[in-house]
């Protein structure tokens, strides 16, 4: 898969933040490129970088300086709501403390992605029942997230993320609030969509198990890549 | 994202927050109600004066010693039974200048007394006034000139003092002074609560008699034709201040009269309908706040939207739906209210009420605007919000 546009492509990326005045470069210049269907692990400590990395390739962020072109757009040259439809089209997320609307049914929450595309209501439905089978929630529709174990949730955020068909899923310490029983399961959702779908999947971590799953492990310290 | 799945958003997050919305809501329905009853009651009562005045009949001008403006004191008259045949010269017809003169007297027989206004009149006040008989006669010109002790009644006066008693005939006690019933107006009802067929009419010469006086307080002219009224007011005038040298006289009109009361009631109604608008004010600042909690409660649910793909006018147009949600409902509440408790007082109070159709239409108008001027804020903020930032918070 070499010849097809890179799902992500980045070239000496830096992002600095300002704190209290003083500058504080949290990514001092980083390189990487990830396929289509690539199952990729960040891993690194607290602190090392990771998570601006991840905002940075998920384009809730824009680099301070460097080019970093998502699902082949160079996210500099986007306006916000270009950046959002981007989002919308290109990037599934799968957070750590799944991001679930309480109030909402799992379908309705696997649909989210959608309304922002205009998609209408029956066929947001459909598609959404149809991403809950895919990770064997097709029994569980109506539920409510309090009415869902951790592993369910997870799941339905799984669902969620791929409704939209992105071209690049990010996945945020998945596991990180589930037992190791659900943890395998959600993992092994996540690897199969990788050989089903051709979706890049990065999930950052800092799990060994969890990492140790992945195709390439891509280790963070100090802002730059080991 | 659709403008309908906008509004379901919003509608969902307003039922979801059922008690705090209602409260919210409340304000808004409070500052509306109190607009609607406030403008009814003020439009009701100009709309019942303006009837009373033009019931009087038309063409009349009513000429009064000094300066006729709002506020001005009443000034101590100086005319005088002659200027009825001055006023009759300047029309060209006597029978057309009806005089006024009224003080509040006790009127009954034996123990059953009342506290009226006594009017001494001449003949003609049929001739200018739209005042109808119910039974009997009216005052003569022989009852004037020899000063005849003869009154008629209206027709609460009669219910007071004679009861179920045919009055026509009687003996009626006037200030102490034994007066012969000659006639019955006809009833004209009340306004505001106030009785308006309570008068007494007695000739003009037994009056001043009676009261102690050598003047008249005012009178009335009926112009022929109603182009005649402009001329003869300045003529009217003129024809006064040529006799009494120095002295200012005032001619007006039921026009200039409804004018000045209807000035008098606008003003009333904007002052009250201001104090109202004030409660709307600090409704809208409800709104305000609570939407601001609102977003801040669902920072994270913000952020999470962003991320999935929402834009900043997404999220910008969920809030300010909300808003203007809570406020159009609120609205329409306060207009039902406005309306329901305008109808009440005017069937269990004396006050009238007039609902306007565009009384109820600006106030749905302005709780509308209420909602997105104090919903644009803490919508602007929710959209701005940094998806980043949004997702970290608990």
């Amino acid at each position: 898969m070499t010849d097809a546009v890179p799902a992500v492509e980045a070239v000496d990326v830096r992002r600095s933040y300002q704190l209290d005045g003083v500058s504080v470069e949290a990514l001092r210049g980083v390189s990487l490129r990830i396929d289509p269907g690539e199952y990729v692990a960040i891993v690194g400590p607290s602190g090392s970088g990771k998570s601006t990395l991840m905002h940075l390739l998920g384009c809730l962020d824009r680099p301070t300086s460097g080019v970093l072109e998502v699902g082949g757009r160079d996210v500099a040259t986007l306006a916000d709501g270009e950046l959002a439809e981007l989002r919308n089209h290109t990037i599934g997320f799968v957070f750590q403390s799944f991001q679930l609307l309480g109030r909402t049914s799992a379908v309705d929450n696997v649909g989210l992605p959608l309304v922002y595309r205009g998609v209408r209501r029956a066929e947001r439905r459909d598609r959404a029942e149809a991403a809950l089978t895919a990770v064997g929630l097709g029994h569980r529709l109506e539920h409510r997230p309090g009415q869902l174990s951790g592993g369910e949730q997870q799941r339905v955020a799984i669902a969620r993320a791929l409704v939209g068909e992105p071209s690049l899923l990010l996945a945020d310490e998945p596991t990180g609030n589930l037992d190791t029983r659900s943890g395998s399961e959600v993992m092994a959702i996540l690897e199969g969509l990788v050989v089903d779908r051709g979706v890049a999947v990065v999930v950052v971590t800092h799990d060994p198990e969890v990492a140790g799953l992945a195709h390439r492990r891509i280790r963070v310290r100090d802002g730059l890549l080991e | 994202m659709r403008a309908s799945e906008a509004f379901r958003v919003a509608l969902g997050a307003l039922v979801a927050n059922r008690l705090r919305s209602a409260l919210t809501m409340l304000g808004v329905v409070i500052g509306v109600a109190a607009v609607v009853v406030l403008v009814a009651l003020g439009s009701g009562a100009k709309q019942e004066v303006e009837q009373q005045v033009e019931g009087l009949g038309s063409n009349i001008i009513i000429v009064v010693p000094g300066k006729f403006e709002l506020g001005s004191a009443p000034s101590i008259s100086r005319l005088t039974l002659d200027d009825v045949d001055l006023l009759g010269r300047v029309v060209g017809d006597p029978r057309r200048v009806a005089v006024s003169i009224a003080s509040g007297e006790n009127v009954g027989v034996g123990r059953r007394q009342t506290f009226v206004t006594v009017n001494g009149v001449n003949e003609n006040v049929p001739n200018v006034f739209d005042r109808p008989l119910a039974r009997g006669d009216y005052i003569t010109a022989s009852d004037v000139d020899t000063r005849r002790r003869v009154a008629v009644l209206g027709s609460t006066v009669v219910r007071r003092v004679f009861g179920d008693v045919d009055p026509l005939g009687r003996q009626v006690s006037i200030a102490g002074v034994r007066f012969r019933v000659i006639g019955v107006f006809a009833p004209v009802g009340s306004t505001f609560g106030v009785d308006r067929d309570t008068e007494v009419h007695i000739p003009v010469t037994a009056a001043q008699r009676l009261f102690g006086v050598d003047r008249i307080d005012a009178l009335a002219v009926k112009a022929p034709r109603a182009d005649d009224v402009e001329p003869l007011q300045k003529k009217l005038t003129a024809a006064l201040q040529d006799k009494y040298d120095g002295e200012q006289f005032s001619a007006v009109t039921q026009t200039q009269i409804l004018g000045t009361i209807g000035r008098i009631l606008g003003l009333l109604t904007l002052v009250l309908s201001a104090i109202a608008a004030i409660s709307l004010l600090v409704g809208g600042v409800g709104v305000s706040n609570i939407m601001l909690v609102s977003v801040r409660e669902r920072t994270r649910e913000i952020g999470l939207r962003k991320a999935l793909g929402a834009r900043q006018r997404d999220i910008l147009l969920q809030f300010l739906i909300e808003a203007v949600l809570l406020c159009v409902v609120g609205g329409v509440i306060g207009i039902a209210l406005g309306v329901g408790s305008s109808l009440l007082v005017a069937a269990v109070t004396p006050l009238p009420a007039v609902i306007a159709w565009w009384s109820p239409a600006l106030a749905f108008a302005v709780s509308a605007a209420v909602g997105i001027f104090f919903g644009v804020a803490p919508a602007r903020r929710a959209g701005r919000l940094d998806p980043v930032e949004a997702l970290r918070t608990e």
